[in-house]
């Protein structure tokens, strides 16, 4: 598996293709906005029947993950599950598989704006989490130092080089990780809110195949002109 | 049969009129329990529907709804009511007649329901939500006739098969009803007769008079046209000069963008003030009706429109159409002549106007088609399943039924005849409980069986939310564009890819004025006006059609001549010295051209399968090309032929089509691919895995949406044969990969290729490279150049990425 490795607040983080966060150093693999029992939960407040694998194939990812990076710890940036419900709902089969990846490790689960609570699994829940230089909570504060967080599903493309990827952004300050669910939307990464967050200089790692690196647009002309395949 | 009244008879006199044989003959069947009439565009076929109607309703007596009325055009309901007015007051009959569309006020239509009049103007889709209510058995308990109009452009698609389910429906609730369809002339009229009748009862069919040869030929320009490009802007000034020397002229587009970028560039050019309008389907409400207005009233010398105009209204004025751009399919070609000169037994006069020096070849194998009167048809499948699935959810909304009785329903049309009762139990199954093989939702099902076995919705609230998703149309999403300010004025739609493109001050196109793009609030492009700048070009969803079959062998013939004498010079020269430094292009053999251009290694594979055939050959050539490791990284795809550009040249094309490997390549790649996705985008919403339309919905941040792709993707992997993924296949195959051409094309030349490699682009190739719509390949090349392109931005932004690095293995 390839990876970018990231100086951060004096840590060295890698940010794999899956758009999961390596901290090797503390032996962590941190993910966020995985959004756990989303179709559930549309089922229920809207009666939309979304395809409900999308629990089964973000756990998959997941395990994938912790399989390559062998990593002993997982710490989940908030939003683990669509709403604290659907943590209740989960098919016993996917219930079972995430109860067996918890197993025999730290596992930590920071609380978002979805999952607002503890949702009855093992682990230990935090409303944020300070480990060393790092402190991890879902949505970004202005002003923070050594902050990683989630929420906002960032995701960008290159000119020229097909659609938008979902990516991590990071100045010097602060890392915003991507949303690992299988069922996510994207902000684009030069959206206003992110903007106002991101100071400079900056850079992204785009996921998908492979992570690339790259330094997070400028104000003007941002993926403008003429394009060629 | 149904006599004429006196006062019919007598009104007749007074204008000087003589009823067609035809329509006597429409009133004499007027029993009949399916009735269809083909006739040619201005053979009185709309009023030939209504007399037996008007006939019926003189006395009075009928109380409620009897007459329903249904068109593919919300314009033609509202024309046909001004139409049916006329002799209604001058004969003083009790009749009344309404509309009812997506335009027409809440108000209005609450009363419809409580107070239905006589005779009622709607479309498949306003019809749909009505038989969605409660009260629908009551609204159509009296009612006695369905006239569908415009049947064979209804027909061909998607919402044909939900009208017809309607109708099913409908005569469940006043049985006994009688049904009339009415068409143009089309090339199979048994088959639409058996869409139309209940299945399995016969349909009558009465062939009216074809009329005279129409007046068809190729405009001359003293500039020729260019080598890409659809629009005709070229012609500008010719078009103008025949708009001054006829009444009324109807210009027709493929496209709504070209229609408003030849607008445009008409009125830039139009010294003489002549009125002149522009109609399609993307201008709001108001625009489109100002525009009717003003063609009726007869204050419009010429009217630039899109398929919008394709049917119905009867402008009688009218006496030249200009086709802009080749028209693609011969049927529809002879439709749009016949909006000219609205007059009986009159020749119509049409002029073509090639977009392109290809078009212009084209367009001649197109007027020679139409003089030898080949239509070219193309067979219709069975019914949909996706549409089914949402007849039954509307069915649901109206109250609980029998799935048996529902299940007799449906095969009692003719589209759905053929219909398994497993199928239809998947349906049924799908919209109950989204029909997965995992049983996630026995908690939160859409229907429930109660005791006495119907079905019901389990959440009465959600028919809102199924009425709002109601239809079969599947136009990119769009978005509303409004002047800015409060209560702006609405201009029209455009796409929201187009709109997520713009940024504030890039300028566009639409309803032939420039404007500047500001800001999107709530969903609207907020847009400021702009008389002094060149516009960015608006692309707005334009269902682009391929050419025919039959229209690209006569192309494919018309090539193999030894001269063309009445093509135009350009074109002639043109295509003499594609024969001197290539060659012809053959029915029964393979043409490709191979040459570098721009650092590119090209193949112009010069099939005629059509544009979807085209595309799809685009993505298997590439995916084996890619096995291959020739790197290729994009193609586009006309009608005509498909160019792939990538890293590595092409030696040996013929392992390429092997039918068997491309058959097999097709298996692999369908899961995986573009066409697929969007065809279920138009499935799943149709079906109602998709809700595009929710009630009072505020986004807060776009993060909360994710792309049906993604549905797509997990569906796929995880439940393969779910029946939304049978049915986008099976959809795919027959719409957009258009698979049927592609074994057509190698049927006919049977594995022979002919390998041209050129030093420098050929003719016909050369005009491939200027063609837009590229597709770009995912694969090793673009991965390739994908790190160069993040390695060249990170070097330029002269940053050191804080010695980030990108490391293999963790």
């Amino acid at each position: 598996m390839n990876a970018i490795e990231i100086p951060f607040q004096g840590e060295t983080l890698c940010a794999l293709a899956s758009g999961a966060l390596f901290w090797r150093a503390r032996d962590l693999l941190i993910v966020s906005d995985l959004h756990l029992g989303k179709s559930e939960r549309i089922a229920r407040r809207r009666g939309t029947m979304l395809p409900p694998y999308e629990t089964r194939a973000t756990l998959e990812r997941l395990a994938a993950d912790l399989a390559a990076t062998q990593a002993g710890d997982v710490l989940c940036l908030g939003d683990s599950f669509d709403d604290l419900d659907a943590a209740k709902g989960l098919d016993p089969e996917d219930r079972t598989h995430l109860v067996s990846l918890i197993q025999g490790r730290a596992w930590h689960w920071v609380e978002g704006n979805h999952d607002p609570g503890p949702a009855g699994l093992p682990g230990e829940h935090h409303a944020e989490l300070t480990l060393g230089p790092l402190t991890f909570r879902h949505i970004a504060e202005p002003g923070a130092q050594g902050e990683l967080s989630g929420h906002y599903h960032p995701k960008l493309g290159l000119p020229g080089c097909g659609g938008t990827r979902p990516c991590f952004l990071f100045d010097t300050d602060r890392m915003i990780l991507p949303a690992y669910g299988a069922y996510t939307g994207g902000m684009p990464a030069t959206a206003p809110e992110l903007r106002t967050l991101i100071g400079s200089p900056a850079f992204a790692v785009l996921t998908g195949t492979k992570p690339l690196l790259v330094p997070y647009p400028a104000r003007a002309g941002t993926g403008r002109g003429r394009r060629r395949f | 049969m149904t006599a004429l009244p006196p006062s019919f008879e007598h009104w007749f006199a007074t204008r000087g009129w003589s009823i067609h044989p035809h329509q006597r003959e429409m009133l004499a069947r007027a029993d009949a329990p399916s009735l269809m009439l083909i006739a040619p565009t201005g053979g009185g076929k709309t009023l030939a529907g209504f007399l037996p109607t008007l006939a019926e309703l003189a006395d009075g007596a009928h109380k409620g709804l009897h007459t329903l009325y249904i068109s593919p055009l919300k314009a033609l309901a509202t024309d046909i009511r001004r139409n049916l007015t006329i002799p209604i007051e001058e004969m003083d009959l009790p009749i009344r007649v309404e509309d009812r569309t997506g335009d027409t006020k809440q108000t209005a239509k609450k009363r419809q329901r409580a107070d239905p009049p006589q005779i009622l103007l709607t479309t498949p889709e306003s019809l749909a939500l009505l038989i969605s209510y409660e009260d629908a058995p009551r609204i159509f308990a009296g009612l006695q006739r369905v006239i569908v109009d415009e049947i064979h452009a209804l027909a061909e698609g998607k919402r044909g098969d939900q009208l017809m389910l309607t109708l099913g429906r409908l005569e469940t609730l006043s049985p006994g009803l009688r049904r009339v369809g009415l068409s143009a002339t089309v090339d199979d009229p048994d088959a639409l007769a058996a869409q139309l009748a209940r299945a399995p009862d016969p349909c009558e069919i009465i062939v009216a008079d074809p009329g005279p040869d129409p007046d068809i030929s190729m405009l001359h320009t003293e500039a020729p046209p260019p080598w890409a490009g659809a629009g005709g802007a070229y012609a500008v000034r010719e078009v103008l000069a025949q708009v001054k020397q006829h009444k009324t002229t109807l210009i027709f587009h493929n496209t709504r963008a070209q229609a408003e970028i030849f607008f445009h560039k008409l009125w830039l050019a139009n010294e003489d003030d002549l009125p002149i309008g522009i109609h399609h389907g993307s201008l709001s409400r108001q625009v489109r009706a100002n525009v009717e207005a003003a063609m009726v009233a007869g204050e419009l010398k010429a009217i630039v429109c899109t398929g919008s105009l394709d049917l119905g209204i009867d402008w009688g004025d009218v006496d030249l159409v200009i086709q802009i751009g080749a028209p693609k399919n011969v049927k529809r070609l002879v439709q749009r002549i016949g909006r000219a000169n609205h007059q009986y037994n009159a020749p119509s006069k049409a002029l073509l106007v090639p977009a392109n020096r290809f078009e212009v070849v084209e367009c001649m194998a197109a007027l020679e088609a139409v003089k030898a009167r080949e239509l070219d048809g193309n067979p219709k499948g069975p019914g949909p399943l996706d549409v089914l699935c949402q007849h039954i959810m509307i069915t649901a909304c109206a109250g609980p039924f029998d799935e048996d009785a529902l299940f007799a329903e449906v095969r009692g049309v003719g589209a759905y005849a053929g219909i398994s009762r497993a199928q239809f139990d998947d349906c049924l199954d799908f919209v109950a409980t989204g029909g997965y093989a995992l049983r996630a939702y026995d908690k939160w099902k859409r229907l429930l069986q109660r005791p006495d076995g119907l079905w019901q919705l389990r959440d009465p609230r959600s028919a809102l939310r199924i009425r709002m998703n109601i239809g079969t149309i599947q136009d990119a999403d769009m978005l509303k564009v409004r002047m800015r300010g409060r209560g702006g004025r609405p201009l029209g739609e455009v796409e929201e890819g187009f709109a997520s493109s713009l940024t504030p001050g890039d300028t566009f196109l639409i309803g032939g004025q420039v404007v500047r793009y500001e800001t999107l609030r709530e969903m609207t492009v907020e847009v400021t006006r702009r008389a002094d700048r060149e516009p960015r070009i608006a692309t707005y969803a334009g269902a682009k059609m391929p050419t025919s079959a039959q229209l690209a062998h006569r192309i494919l013939d018309t090539l193999q001549r030894p001269d063309w004498p009445e093509l135009p010079r350009h074109t002639r020269d043109w295509l003499h010295l594609q024969r001197e430094v290539s060659q012809m292009p053959q029915r029964g053999r393979i043409l490709v051209e191979t040459f570098e251009h721009d650092g590119r290694h090209h193949a112009c594979f010069h099939t005629f399968a059509g544009r979807h055939a085209q595309q799809t050959l685009g993505l298997l050539l590439t995916r084996r090309m890619e096995t291959l490791g020739l790197h290729p990284l994009g193609f586009v795809g006309t009608d005509y032929a498909t160019l792939v550009w990538g890293l590595d040249e092409l030696d040996d094309p013929a392992p390429l089509f092997e039918a068997h490997e491309l058959r097999e390549g097709l298996e692999g790649w369908l899961t995986s691919n573009a066409v697929m996705k969007r065809t279920f985008r138009g499935v799943a919403s149709i079906a109602g895995l998709i809700e595009k339309n929710l009630p009072q919905v505020r986004k807060t941040g776009r993060q909360a949406t994710f792309s049906s792709d993604i549905l797509y993707d997990t569906l796929a992997k995880y439940d393969p044969e779910h029946l939304i993924l049978r049915v986008t296949r099976q959809e795919a195959m027959r719409g957009l990969v258009d698979f049927a051409r592609v074994e057509e094309m190698l049927e006919r030349t049977k594995g022979r290729v002919d390998l041209v490699r050129a030093k420098r682009p050929t003719p016909l190739a050369a005009a491939m490279l200027l063609e837009r719509d590229r597709v770009p390949v995912a694969g090793a090349g673009r991965e390739r150049l994908a790190e160069e392109e993040a390695a060249r931005l990170l070097k330029e932004s002269g940053l050191a990425a804080f010695g980030a690095a990108t490391i293999a293995g963790v």
